[in-house]
């Protein structure tokens, strides 16, 4: 009995030294060498392996941020300026800074602003839906509902509203990887600045029908009226196939696109105050009036000067 | 304006569903379970609301409190499992017993794996190796209970209920144990055993009815019934003084039980007809070889269980005949 | 006579062919036509008429676009109103010319009598010339230019012209009726195909749960002074009327992943074609009429119809002339409830490929809800190509492209027997759909990039 206990210690032992030298010599024999500053740099990552810097994931961003000259073109958005700055430390490379972006999602359509016309029965799958036909509401370039961008997201910042059918961003989770912008088949989804204290401006519309087509299917709808463009100081707004647009880098937040817009697609979101119409219009009103003055005037003086 | 629906093709649907195919193995089933239900009375038939009632209700409880999903209780497969454990039970087991096998098939088997479609063990035998190995004493009890609706002796023919099982006395005292049985006789009722045991007939009338429905394919069956006589001839006639003949061991046992329902289990059995066939091959294998050579009387739930393994490599290797790929 | 049918897969829907006994009716035409630039597989044809030209019927009002294009006639006499994007039947904009009609008046040159010309002409290449000229493309559902495919390129030779008259969906009957009533015609547009394809054998594949048709082909063949045509009776099965499928149960032969039909010898033509065939060749009358099913479960018997009708004519004109959307129809279906597509705007214009308006009851289509795959395997017991949808639904998921193209996702053809068949009612095709057009897109981007390699090695060895 004792015999058969040292018996099977001994073995087991000898079997287990035999097993960690092969394991050792294996290890030794096919290591491979690599920078070890690719460790370090993955160390600081998020480690969310989203793919939202372009590169298949975190370690694979490391070894090329690693083998780079300089980080202009490797930027982790998850991430942000923090991480970067480690980075950039670990490499000894300057990093620029950006501005944080977050996911907007430009559609308004929701089931009281844009009516279904027929039922979707097919697989609930917006890409699936976008390649059989243009939807079911009047609307061929709205959100089609069926949640691909949640499921895209790694981040659980997407969720459906159940009871506008559209998909909404939590800004506070939202790493702005891009995901659902990719994910998105009518390209709804936009990265913008997050802007300062999470201040933004911009349309919630991608129809690009006429205005009368456009309003039909949807009462939120762009109607492509172009009246924001002509209020708009900043030259923020363009307008393209019946569609504003507003340049996030040139608008400065005076939301006056905002207060004149007919049919209320354009949103601002997170400013303090809520937006008094009247009085924006009136400002603008004051603004147009005095222009028109001066205008006069400078006319009236350019008459004067040629007589 | 009527809304109207829209969806990609086809636009029309077999009459087929996965609860229409668990009620048609249910039905199947009936012809066995009124056997056995005549032959072992009121003890069975409550052994079988159990199983069937655990079961259902485990699921429920699980989906609704653990998985926050919806039920899926309402496509039958969990009261087939309960069917399918309470048929691989003798009918003395006691009612803890039967409430462990059914937390073992449903709980640990099944739902642990993601529910249905998502286990790689058929969750009833998973239950019943359980059980067989947990409580070896109670599950191979094969005694009648001599209780109320209970008529044996007329239906079986024989006066006397054993306690052991042709293949219990097989593994006790070898091949002059079992001599001078009727094997015959056998395949319309079997003297003790499960209620999956007792008569092959009822067996296979179940199964021409899911072959007519179309619901399985005859494959596995098949190569289970091919392997294991082919593999007992062999033996057989190699030391027919040691070994059992083929007919005895394609009669006895849960072979037949288990050839036709369990290890016909979609789930848990290769999609192709190549990969159901090296299936039905090993299990017949692998059962010739417990019964001859095990420590266990029988062994067609332990075969079932590791060829169920095997599935997962079967399925990567044998695929579908391509149309213009050849 | 011994029937056949293709070896892989298949499943049996129910036949539901409730028009089959309604004769063809010739629909009026209403006050507008829009014709659709887009009625063709390949590129959309370039209009040759501006606003306000007159048109007679008959005319050219397009262009091919390129070799794989075809020409568009106008259906109607009248002034071109607009020609403008308007929506298709599944909302997706399309070019279209809309003509106001003014009476009806033929263009000149078309032969509008009933007789039959046997005759058929030797020309080979002004046979080829008036199918193109005439507009005439696959009427089976392809919509592919005809003249395309009886013109083989060099090297590859015919050795069999299959009509198809499967006609294997259900509810559709407008092939058995043309079949019963266009007989000699459809026989003599055979003829015409086979003689341009260099007299190869003919064979009129008919399933056999169109007995009448069968019949009605084989004494008009003893009529007629053709040889080496023959019917073949086909077993009754889904998707019996594919191009591959048809071949593989006619002439044994199967037809390589990625390969044409003629690669093993065949030809595949549609019964409407081939009346198409005879009425371009031997009338000179261009493709503007087809037949039309309207019909399904939730129609009454009296208010099914096979219609000929003008191709332009809004598919709301044509409903509203049968009666009007019945009351308990749920979903409204162009083509057949297997292969067919589902309509969100009905006030699209018919196209030389349409076949039917199908109402469908709630109960009839709508899909049930999905559960988790229990791996039965019918699925791949039903795909006519040999695939395994469960695989490639798992792969799809997964976004395995690879695995994609290995598991040969690029051959599905699309005809719904998977999710026809799926007990758990998973969107087996809708999915397989999307990943097969990704792995033909990577395949498109790799042959090409092959291609524009050996180019460049062959530029720089010169």
């Amino acid at each position: 009995m004792t015999g058969t206990i040292i018996w099977t210690i001994v073995i087991l032992a000898g079997l287990g030294l035999l097993l960690a030298l092969i394991l050792f010599w294996v290890a030794k024999k096919f290591k491979v060498e690599e920078d070890p500053r690719i460790d370090e740099v993955e160390k600081v990552m998020p480690g969310a392996n989203c793919g939202g810097c372009g590169f298949a994931g975190c370690r694979a961003f490391a070894d090329a941020a690693v083998k780079a000259p300089n980080l202009d073109n490797h930027y982790c958005p998850v991430g942000g300026n923090e991480v970067m700055k480690k980075v950039a430390g670990i490499l000894g490379y300057e990093v620029k800074e950006k501005a944080p972006m977050v996911a907007v999602v430009r559609c308004n359509g929701s089931c009281a602003n844009r009516p279904a016309t027929n039922i979707y029965d097919g697989a609930p799958s917006c890409k699936v839906k976008a390649a059989l036909y243009s939807g079911d509401t009047g609307c061929a370039y709205g959100c089609l509902g069926c949640g691909d961008c949640v499921s895209a997201c790694q981040f659980g910042a997407l969720t459906m509203d159940v009871t506008t059918g559209l998909p909404v961003v939590d800004e506070q989770k939202c790493t702005a990887c891009g995901a659902c912008v990719k994910a998105c088949p009518k390209s709804i989804i936009e990265l913008r600045a997050k802007g300062p204290r999470g201040m933004r401006l911009y349309v919630s519309c991608v129809n690009k029908d006429k205005g009368p087509v456009a309003k039909k299917a949807c009462s939120a709808a762009c109607i492509g009226c172009g009246i924001c463009l002509k209020t708009c100081t900043k030259g923020a707004i363009t307008l393209e196939g019946n569609l504003a647009y507003i340049n996030y880098e040139l608008c400065k937040l005076c939301r006056e696109c905002e207060a004149v817009c007919p049919t209320g697609a354009i949103h601002g979101i997170n400013f303090p105050k809520p937006l008094d119409k009247e009085a924006v219009k009136a400002r603008i009103a004051e603004r147009n009036r005095k222009a028109k003055e001066a205008a006069e005037a400078a006319k009236a003086e350019n008459k004067e000067a040629q007589q | 304006m009527k809304k109207y629906i829209v969806s990609p093709n086809p636009h029309i649907h077999a009459a087929v569903s996965t609860r229409s195919l668990m009620l048609d193995v249910i039905i199947a089933l009936i012809p066995a379970l009124l056997v056995s239900v005549l032959f072992y009375g009121l003890s069975e038939l409550l052994i079988l609301a159990l199983s069937v009632a655990c079961c259902v209700l485990l699921e429920w409880a699980i989906t609704k409190w653990m998985l926050k999903r919806p039920s899926t209780i309402g496509d039958l497969s969990a009261v087939v499992t309960g069917l399918l454990l309470a048929m691989n039970l003798p009918a003395t087991t006691p009612w803890y017993v039967v409430v462990v096998g059914a937390v073992v098939a449903i709980g640990v088997a099944k739902m642990s794996f993601g529910g249905i479609g998502q286990n790689p063990f058929n969750p009833a035998i998973t239950g019943r190796v359980f059980l067989l190995i947990s409580f070896p004493a109670q599950m191979t009890d094969w005694t009648v209970p001599q209780g109320f609706l209970s008529i044996p002796s007329c239906l079986s023919g024989v006066d006397t209920v054993s306690g052991a099982t042709l293949l219990g006395k097989y593994a006790e005292g070898g091949v002059e144990a079992i001599a001078g049985t009727d094997y015959l006789q056998t395949l319309f009722f079997n003297i003790g055993g499960s209620a999956g045991e007792l008569s092959a007939i009822a067996l296979l009338l179940g199964f021409g009815y899911l072959l007519v429905r179309r619901v399985i394919k005859p494959w596995t069956t098949l190569s289970i019934f091919g392997s294991v006589a082919l593999v007992s001839l062999i033996f057989w006639l190699i030391d027919p003084t040691r070994f059992t003949d083929p007919l005895f061991n394609l009669l006895t046992g849960g072979l037949i039980l288990g050839a036709c329902f369990m290890a016909t289990d979609y789930v848990t059995s290769p999609m192709s007809t190549a990969g159901q066939v090296i299936y039905g091959a090993g299990i017949g294998l692998i059962v010739m070889m417990i019964r001859y050579f095990g420590s266990y009387p029988e062994g067609v739930s332990f075969a079932i269980l590791i060829m169920n393994m095997v599935v997962p490599l079967l399925n990567n290797a044998f695929h579908q005949k391509k149309y213009g790929r050849n | 006579m011994k029937n056949v049918t293709f070896r892989i897969g298949g499943v049996h829907p129910h036949d539901s062919k409730l028009s089959r006994d309604c004769a063809i009716e010739t629909l009026p035409l209403p006050q507008t036509v829009y014709v659709s630039m887009a009625q063709h597989l390949g590129a959309p044809a370039t209009p040759v008429v501006a606003v306000g030209d007159k048109v007679k019927v008959g005319q050219v009002l397009a262009e091919p676009a390129g070799f794989i294009s075809a020409f568009v006639h106008s259906p109607a006499s009248g002034t071109v109103k607009s020609i403008a994007p308007r929506a298709d039947i599944a909302g997706k904009m399309v070019t279209h010319i809309e003509i106001a009609v003014e009476g009806d008046e033929w263009a000149e040159g078309i032969d509008l009598s009933d007789t039959l010309v046997t005759e058929i002409p030797a020309d080979r290449a002004a046979v080829l010339e008036k199918i193109k000229k005439n507009g005439v493309v696959g009427l089976g559902g392809a919509t592919f230019p005809t003249h395309v495919k009886l013109n083989p390129a060099p090297g590859s030779k015919a050795e069999c012209l299959i009509i198809n008259g499967a006609e294997c969906e259900p509810y559709l009957t407008s092939d058995y009726r043309i079949m019963l009533e266009r007989t000699k015609e459809i026989i003599v547009g055979a003829a015409i195909m086979q003689s341009v394809l260099g007299g190869c054998p003919c064979v009129l594949a008919i399933e056999e749960n169109k007995p009448e048709a069968i019949q009605a082909m084989q004494k008009a063949l003893g009529e007629l002074p053709y040889t080496n045509i023959r019917v073949q009776q086909l077993k009754k099965r889904y998707p019996q009327g594919g191009e591959k499928q048809l071949i593989d149960a006619v002439m044994r032969r199967q037809v390589k992943s990625g390969g044409l039909p003629i690669s093993v010898g065949a030809v595949v033509q549609n019964m409407a074609t081939a009346l198409a065939v005879y009425e371009a060749v031997q009338k000179n009358k261009p493709l503007i009429t087809n037949t039309l099913t309207v019909t399904g479960d939730c129609l009454p018997l009296e208010k099914q119809h096979n219609y000929l009708f003008r191709i332009g004519i809004p598919l709301s004109a044509i409903a509203d002339y049968a009666g009007g959307v019945p009351e308990g129809a749920a979903k409204i279906i162009s083509g057949g409830p297997m292969m067919g597509k589902a309509i969100s705007n009905m006030d699209a214009a018919t196209v030389k490929g349409s076949s039917s308006i199908l109402y469908l009851s709630y109960d009839a289509t709508k899909r049930g809800e999905t559960s988790a795959c229990i791996r039965c395997g019918r699925c791949s017991d039903a795909c006519p190509m040999g695939l395994e949808p469960f695989l490639l639904n798992r792969l799809t998921k997964a976004g395995d492209m690879e695995g994609l193209e290995k598991n040969a996702v690029q051959d599905c053809i699309e005809c719904g027997c998977c999710l026809y068949s799926c007990p758990a009612n998973i969107p087996l095709l809708d999915r397989i759909r999307q990943s097969k057009v990704q792995v033909m897109g990577i395949m498109r981007a790799r042959a090409a990039a092959a291609k524009a390699a050996a180019e460049a090695a062959k530029a720089a060895k010169q």
